[in-house]
């Protein structure tokens, strides 16, 4: 990462990596068990390269967990296993069984089917493995209460955040002691913006999900919602027909369950630009947020969601 | 709708370079730099308004957050009609119910020059611990004054936790000057008042300027209605001034090793965050505390060895020699090592809501080192609101002091106003695992340098060896009246009969005299503990057998005692008896007094007991009688032995 000008001061990227980087290496100088999550995303992205980053020329000390849902476009699951196989490190995949013998899916559920695949998935795979310890790629500027929520955030035996009982983090010194149970959310990039991450991306030639990018694409309308027909699991309503769009992704999640915009933008360059002068923030593509109110996604947290 | 956010919102230029050349845009943003502040006021003083309104005008709300806030506002909002630039940073639910901000938050927006970070923070003082905290981490401090109130207690709290976390920068922001006429008197006034302030507490330079975050003015854009004001606008002076790494680069070379780096038998490299100063290869190193040399061979990262790196960076270093080097060690320029010490003086901010206990053992990180240390009664603390120093016993919850720290072994260190990473550190309760403290370092205290163990000829396994036995400390703990003493005694007689040398410290006999300045206080219990350790531990020295029985409450003094012996000397003996049980009997009369309050911290009444979670010897008197378990707890220790050759 280059210097600025001026030969001691870091640019803000640099300093961000490099904050980044220490957090990393803190963890699995302090945690029994650490883990990545990897949910193939662009942060999850930045997150492994700053992995292999931290701990190199050693491969990075953790596994990558992909919680999933089984609902991911295939294009995330092609890169997913293509990322874990140059890493050199291990991939472990979790679906809940549960959701799995209930075939639990976005089209019939709503909002069970996050509960069901992600928060409760997530909360079983932590058990099974015995983590103590896991890297997210929450940042602070998504969401008003991730705002507030630490570097090390603590989970209780029942993977609650307790957001009024949060300790104090003060300079780059971090408290790893945990009580019996309890595991520990790390956030390493919780300093990044949305342009910081794509800006690192860029800078770095970071391979991410073509959905990114804009492509023709069989599409449907929905609810105010540009869906994407990834397979043919996706049920069309009476009348319905896919219709091929340029689209492309702001943010990936479960197909159903995350809208595209209609763009032209196919390069790197082009999708910061189109970012940058949008008015839509980022989540807005999500359906998870708007549930309960302004509170939604802290209620989520309590109750185990990352 | 009154909608002051459509007055005047200025465009930066940065928006139309995106449409125009993203390339070019990119690679402006690739060469910022990054600011980190902090804004401190009360509640009223409008200071999350400040921040909507720099969120606002540098394009980082979007049309959809806009939307919801504007609902928001209308819902819950103090601003009537108008936007309530305050919901967009008043994240937690609970914060947006209560009209309050309890907790930091970290926002994000940029200009042209500089990435920012604003840590927003609560101003009431019992936040003082959220303010500190948020102050950490900052370059720079945004003080926020109501135009119409003036330089307030508070005012001077907010000021004076700054200058005490180390912010240099300080900018005194008059706010709400739309609520004043932007009268240029009322500003002058209030920074008058301020200076003199300021200079009172060590404040050497600080920027004023008249705002309205309310109103947008002198924000970004010089306001028509403060024609008076030829300074800088927030946001020119935040893109201008001195970030605090500025001058780390030019500081000796230190870094803190996090982890070492070991992929293979031929690789062996030293991670760490360059704390200070610059390294190359050929850099002649010292690894400190153990003093060794050597030198830099490689600075190794994912894109390739650099020439140079610099403090900020993470990096890992490959040296010449195969030397002793691991996490908690500190890679240093061999012509000026940091210093190396075992007892401080320090300040203190007490974070927790359990006060300090004098003598007690925490955990200590700094760094990347974790020591075990005790602080002792504090010096002084001070009132924050008057910058009075007062006498205190401890620390409570925000309470700000200065110690002396003494760790369990040597740490490296220079003072907080040199070095933020090697002297800055916190202090974490062994027990519940809390970050209770955050400190910073003053000076060594030469004390502990000068004292040099004495190298001893004939070992302790000598003298041991010469009476046949191996030195042992049989710890009993229980409620008072629980039988520990009447057991003790009876294991004493029979290790004496089988010619065994022991001694017994006894409680109530130690308190007559070694310990006879001592009360009953949670610290001085503590102290109790801490000497009868140290006795004991010299008596181990010695080759006795020696047997305690003291009540020792307190689950943390018990450790801290094992941990001043060898491995397997400590054997801990809990005497259970139940509290109603022990209490019936009241040999000593105490349980009675106690209940009628002429004893005040009576271990059981008012007072707690931490039963210990693993005694190697578990004794409940309800089921086995003394003679039994006295002969239970000899035969224990005698299978323990190694035979003595």
């Amino acid at each position: 990462m280059p210097a600025s000008t001026d030969r001691t001061t870091l640019t803000h990227l640099a300093r961000l990596e490099a904050e980044a980087i220490h957090i990393m290496r803190e963890v699995v100088a302090e945690a029994q068990n650490p883990v990545m999550l990897y949910s193939v995303g662009k942060d999850s992205a930045v997150m492994l390269h700053l992995a292999r980053k931290a701990f190199y020329p050693s491969p990075p000390p953790f596994p990558l967990l992909h919680v999933d849902t089984t609902w991911k476009f295939r294009a995330m699951y092609d890169l997913r296993d293509r990322m874990a196989r140059e890493s050199g490190m291990d991939l472990l995949v979790y679906q809940n069984p549960e959701a799995t013998a209930r075939g639990i899916n976005p089209f019939d559920h709503g909002a069970l089917h996050t509960d069901m695949w992600k928060t409760e998935g997530l909360k079983q795979a932590l058990d099974k493995w015995g983590f103590d310890a896991a890297f997210g790629g929450a940042r602070r500027d998504e969401e008003k209460s991730r705002a507030k929520e630490r570097i090390f955030s603590f989970r209780t035996a029942s993977h609650g955040w307790d957001p009024k009982n949060q300790r104090p983090e003060l300079w780059n010194l971090y408290n790893a002691r945990k009580n019996k149970g309890e595991s520990i959310r790390v956030f390493p990039i919780s300093n990044w913006t949305e342009l910081d991450v794509w800006q690192y991306i860029h800078l770095n030639a970071i391979p991410i999900v073509p959905l990114y990018f804009a492509e023709k694409r069989p599409t449907v309308e929905r609810d105010g919602m540009l869906l994407m027909v990834d397979d043919d699991r996706f049920p069309l309503l009476p009348g319905e027909e896919p219709v091929m769009r340029s689209i492309r992704f702001r943010t990936l999640g479960c197909y159903p369950l995350t809208g595209a915009v209609e763009s032209t933008a196919a390069t790197l360059p082009e999708v910061i630009q189109e970012t940058l002068l949008t008015t839509t923030s980022e989540r807005q593509g999500r359906a998870i947020d708007k549930d309960s109110g302004g509170a939604g996604m802290e209620v989520k947290k309590q109750q185990g969601y990352f | 709708m009154t909608d002051p956010i459509t007055q005047d919102s200025p465009v930066y230029v940065v928006d139309d370079l995106i449409g125009r050349d993203i390339d070019a845009y990119l690679d402006l943003h690739q060469h910022k730099t990054m600011l980190r502040f902090i804004t401190c006021g009360s509640v009223d003083d409008g200071k999350s308004t400040l921040i909507g309104r720099l969120l606002y005008d540098s394009k980082m709300i979007f049309e959809d957050q806009l939307a919801a806030l504007e609902a928001d506002s209308k819902k819950v909002g103090t601003q009537g009609q108008a936007i309530d630039f305050a919901l967009l940073v008043d994240g937690l639910a609970a914060e947006r119910e209560q009209g309050i901000t309890i907790d930091v938050a970290y926002r994000f927006f940029n200009t042209e020059k500089r990435k920012f970070i604003v840590a927003d923070c609560p101003g009431h003082e019992q936040y003082t611990r959220n303010m500190v905290t948020g102050a950490s981490t900052a370059d720079l401090a945004v003080i926020l004054v109501d135009a119409r109130k003036g330089v307030l207690v508070q005012t001077r709290r907010h000021s004076y936790l700054c200058h005490l976390i180390g912010i240099r920068n300080v900018v005194l922001a008059v706010n709400k000057m739309d609520l004043v006429d932007y009268d240029q008197a009322t500003f002058d006034a209030i920074v008058r008042d301020y200076a003199e302030f300021a200079r009172s507490i060590g404040i050497e330079t600080f920027t004023a300027m008249p705002i309205s975050g309310f109103a947008g003015d002198n924000i970004t854009t010089h306001s028509a209605k403060t024609p008076w004001y030829a300074g800088p606008t927030l946001v020119d002076h935040l893109e201008q001034v001195e970030v605090n790494a500025a001058h780390d680069g030019d500081k000796p070379f230190r870094m803190p090793v996090q982890w070492v780096n070991r992929p293979n038998l031929d690789f062996r490299g030293f991670s760490g965050l360059i704390a200070t100063g610059s390294v190359r290869p050929g850099d002649t190193i010292r690894v400190l505390p153990s003093g060794k040399t050597s030198t830099v061979t490689r600075i190794v990262t994912l894109d390739g060895d650099l020439d140079q790196a610099v403090a900020g960076q993470s990096v890992t270093l490959c040296l010449a020699d195969e030397i002793d080097c691991s996490r908690g060690d500190v890679i240093a320029l061999a012509d000026a090592p940091p210093q190396v010490a075992d007892q401080f003086e320090a300040t203190l901010v007490w974070l927790n809501d359990e006060a300090l206990i004098p003598g007690r053992a925490y955990w200590l990180k700094l760094g990347t080192q974790t020591v075990s240390a005790t602080v002792q009664h504090p010096k002084y603390v001070v009132n924050i609101n008057t910058m009075e120093h007062m006498a205190a016993k401890t620390l409570d919850l925000n309470a700000i002091g200065v110690v002396e720290v003494t760790a369990d072994k040597p740490v490296v260190f220079e003072p907080y106003v040199d070095n933020r990473t090697l002297g800055g550190f916190i202090l974490i309760d062994k027990i519940t695992n809390a970050t209770v403290a955050a400190g910073m370092l003053h000076f060594s205290l030469r004390r502990a340098q000068n004292v040099h163990w004495q190298a001893l000829d004939i070992t302790r396994e000598a003298r041991a060896a010469m009476k046949g036995q191996t030195a042992r400390v049989l710890w009993f703990t229980g409620l008072s009246g629980s039988g520990k003493s009447t057991i003790a005694n009876l294991v004493e007689k029979k290790l004496h009969a089988l010619g065994k040398h022991t001694f017994l410290l006894d409680g109530d006999n130690v308190r007559h005299g070694l310990n006879k300045d001592l009360g009953f206080t949670e610290a001085d219990r503590i102290e109790n503990i801490r000497r009868v350790g140290e006795v004991a531990r010299l008596m181990t020295d010695a080759g006795l057998i020696v047997i305690t029985a003291f009540i020792s409450p307190f689950r943390a003094e018990r450790d801290m005692v094992r941990a001043m012996m060898e491995p397997g000397e400590f054997v801990e003996v809990f005497i259970d008896t139940p509290l109603e049980e022990a209490e019936r009997r009241d040999v000593k009369g105490l349980y009675k007094k106690a209940r009628q309050g002429a004893l005040k911290n009576f271990t059981g009444i008012d007072s707690p007991y931490e039963a210990p979670d693993s005694a190697e010897i578990h004794v409940d008197t309800t089921r086995e009688q003394a003679e039994d378990a006295a002969e239970r707890i000899v035969n224990h220790i005698l299978a323990q032995w190694t035979p003595v050759i």
